[in-house]
């Protein structure tokens, strides 16, 4: 932990160390129901408590999420992309600190290192398909008749994601960034034992004009809070990228199919390797919309 | 009723420092030239400052920098990083946005309130957008793995400088080629504004080259062997050179040249709407606007409601000062401009079109043309056919939409018309039979990088903007 290491470098000053809370609404509660759970690393030893999230904190950010719908995904693309592409200049900014936090967990220096610049470029390649998944996914249909026919992509709302255990920071990043660039609102579960960098990307969030409610983190046990994310009637997608329990994921994908959610299982997955548009296109929905290109007589008639 | 009118409301031109000449940037440095010619002010005709007129040789050091600098550095790098240096680009040119502005208006003459609020804007967004192409042209359609040319050879115009310079340089670079820009003789300084912006993104030396000058440096970087993409804007006569000057070569060509937009006002269009449009789309930039809507064919019966109501509009435009916060009209680009206008628009007369302006005071120094409509034009008129490229609008009638097209249709241009009606399908009706590769329905000179641009016909080949932008750069 950075804060320990600054303690002992200057012995002549005590640090300051910080409180790792939730990230809900834009702002940063602790666990209603007033619990944590210790974080460790490497070693064993103690790094920092952090909240461990309840049902109704689960709930909380699921309105938080819906609440923050309307704005978030009638915002222009470009508008969106700009504010990923400032995520990553944030995020570029507290690069070591990010660094310091996953060498608590005993990543080396160079894999940490190489962890962080691939979350902060992966910021900027999502920011460049804020504009550009419409035009890769949808187009003009040549019907067979005098009609307008063109099909375009849609955010289909809250989507809650499980990111996965490791890579901490760049899988997260991986599950968060391509259901946000398109529209969609998020919860996600952040890795149970390594937490700490999801909730100090939130204060990369916070201050990067992502509008509040986009993205909330909740941390603790994905088993706890997942099924009543997996169930909860205003949630419309689900990515269980960090569930490793199988039985686990049959339950969460059955309570999810009594909402229909859009779903992405988990598999395994090289979050270092270029995603293409695989995160992005399941929470998506396609619209189609047909009008009339004359509108009385015969194509060519009239007009 | 009592008029107010408006206290002068002038732009500082404090934020820029103009230095008193500027060189040509070859391989990142500016380096100077043999020759130099001046640009002036076109709305005071004072020199802005001196700047070197490149000769066959000076470009032939630019594109062999862009050679090495294709070979060796921007060819082999990767997507992400290329896409990285143009999002860098992107940011400082937001940063430098109101400086970028005002130097605009100063050299090209346009209105202060359309080079902040309409090229500036543009520009940054054209950057962001091909910058994250970077690092995706695998998914751009264009099939697999797909290939820049090499070294692209770019000549842009003087109507709007910076955003031509964006349009070619952001897509080019994108997906891998290096650059050499010719910008317009009497515009060069916002290009050297940006090669300043190249030095502050750490862009690699050579990635970018400016050559300044006319005609001649022109021919040269579209003659130079080694140039594998030349891409243009401009007129329609330069174009046809430059197509048969890159005949029996390999260079890959896009043009996107003039055109003499129709905007069709059918009578159950919204009239007030309509005329904001008919206003925007001939008098924005001072019709110095390719996809202008230089031809208004209006429906017989509802033309005398809206031409008075036109009328009554550009009574009220304010033309002078391009750096008045309230100017709608700036000066007329050049000397040579103003000459082409005033040449047409009294063929306009002598053919027996009925002219017609607002009053309007013209100030002393600098080149001027007050708005200006024409009735009574039939399609034989000079001013029906040819592109005047100036506040000058062509006013025709029809009686059905079968004639609204014909009329339309009826030129060798093709790049941009209007519709307006308040029936869409009449809208995509009409726009299906109307040869032109922008269609604006109820609206007008709407620009936006995700969405392509270019013409039919004789306005040129190839498409600027957008995911097609993308193709011209990209052997596939």
């Amino acid at each position: 932990m950075p804060t320990k290491d600054s303690a002992t470098k200057d012995s002549a000053r005590l640090a300051v160390r910080k409180t790792y809370k939730l990230f809900i609404g834009g702002a940063f509660p602790r666990s209603e129901s007033g619990r944590s759970y210790v974080v460790t690393d490497a070693k064993g030893q103690f790094v920092a408590n952090a909240s461990q999230a309840s049902r109704k904190d689960a709930r909380d950010a699921v309105l938080a999420a819906r609440g923050a719908v309307a704005k978030w995904s009638g915002a222009t693309a470009y508008n969106r992309g700009q504010i990923l592409y400032r995520v990553a200049e944030m995020l570029e900014g507290r690069r070591e600190q990010f660094v310091a936090e996953l060498r608590a967990f005993g990543v080396s220096a160079t894999a940490a290192t190489l962890e962080v610049d691939a979350a902060i470029d992966r910021w900027v390649w999502y920011a460049g398909w804020s504009d550009k998944v419409a035009q890769v996914v949808g187009g003009a249909n040549p019907v067979a008749g005098p009609f307008f026919n063109i099909s375009a992509p849609e955010p289909t709302g809250v989507v809650a994601l499980v990111a996965p255990r490791e890579p901490a920071l760049l899988g997260l990043v991986s599950v968060v960034a391509p259901a946000i660039v398109t529209g969609n609102t998020v919860v996600v579960i952040a890795s149970e034992p390594r937490p700490t960098p999801a909730i100090t990307l939130a204060e990369v969030l916070a201050t990067s004009d992502l509008p509040g409610g986009v993205v909330n983190i909740l941390t603790g046990s994905p088993a706890e809070i997942a099924p009543w994310l997996a169930s909860h009637s205003d949630v419309n997608g689900l990515d269980l990228a960090g569930i490793e329990d199988a039985q686990l994921a049959t339950d969460l994908e059955i309570a999810a199919a009594d909402t229909l959610k859009r779903l992405v299982r988990p598999a395994a997955v090289d979050w270092t390797a270029d995603p293409g548009l695989s995160r992005m296109t399941p929470f998506l929905e396609t619209k189609t919309v047909w009008h009339p290109k004359s509108f009385e007589g015969a194509k060519g008639t009239a007009y | 009723m009592a008029v107010f009118e408006y206290a002068p409301a002038p732009e500082s031109r404090a934020i820029v420092n103009l230095k008193p000449s500027y060189g040509l940037f070859i391989d990142g440095e500016f380096v100077e030239g043999t020759e130099t010619f001046k640009s002036i002010s076109p709305a005071s005709e004072e020199v802005l400052a001196e700047v070197a007129n490149a000769t066959e040789a000076d470009v032939d050091r630019a594109v062999a920098a862009a050679r090495r600098a294709y070979e060796k550095v921007w060819g082999p790098m990767s997507g992400a990083e290329r896409a990285k240096y143009l999002f860098r680009i992107a940011r400082l040119i937001q940063e430098r946005s109101r400086e970028l502005a005002v130097l605009e208006s100063l050299d090209n003459g346009k209105p202060i309130r359309e080079s902040r609020d309409v090229d500036l804007p543009l520009v940054a967004a054209h950057f962001f957008y091909y910058a994250g192409w970077a690092d995706k042209l695998d998914h751009a359609g264009y099939g697999p793995n797909p290939k820049p040319h090499g070294v692209a050879g770019q000549i842009i115009p003087w109507n709007f400088p910076l955003l031509m310079l964006a349009w070619k340089i952001a897509p080019a670079l994108a997906a891998g080629n290096t650059v050499v820009l010719k910008p317009a003789e009497t515009t060069p300084l916002t290009a050297l504004l940006f090669a300043e912006i190249c030095q502050q993104a750490d862009l690699p030396p050579g990635v970018v080259n400016i050559v300044t000058g006319a005609g001649a440096t022109g021919a040269a970087l579209v003659n130079h062997p080694d140039v594998d993409k030349v891409a243009f804007t401009g007129s329609t006569e330069v174009g046809r050179i430059i197509a048969k000057a890159v005949a029996g070569t390999k260079k890959k060509v896009t043009l996107e040249l003039g055109g003499k937009a129709a905007n069709i006002v059918f009578e159950d269009a919204a009239i007030d709407q309509a005329v904001e449009g008919i206003v925007n789309g001939i008098f924005f930039n001072q019709g110095h606007v390719c996809c202008a809507g230089s031809r208004l064919l209006v429906q017989e019966s509802v033309a005398d409601e809206v031409l008075e109501s036109l009328k009554r509009r550009m009574a009220t435009l304010r033309l002078g000062d391009p750096l008045d916060k309230n100017t709608d009209i700036g000066a007329i680009n050049s000397a040579e401009q103003l000459a082409r206008i005033k040449e047409l628009t009294a063929a306009g007369s002598q053919e027996g079109a009925e002219v017609w302006s607002p009053p309007c005071e013209l100030p002393a120094r600098g080149f001027w043309f007050a708005p200006t409509i024409f009735t009574g034009v039939s399609q034989a008129h000079r001013i029906a056919r040819e592109e005047i490229f100036g506040p000058v609008l062509s006013v025709l009638t029809f009686r059905t939409p079968a004639e609204a097209i014909e009329k339309a249709n009826n030129t060798p241009y093709g790049l941009s018309a209007g519709i307006w009606t308040e029936k869409g399908s009449r809208i995509l009706a009409v726009a299906d039979q109307l040869r032109a590769g922008v269609v604006w329905a109820n609206t007008f000179n709407k620009f936006d990088p995700t969405s392509p641009f270019g013409g039919y016909k004789e306005s040129g080949y190839g498409r600027e903007g957008g995911r097609h932008g993308l193709e011209a750069y990209l052997a596939h």
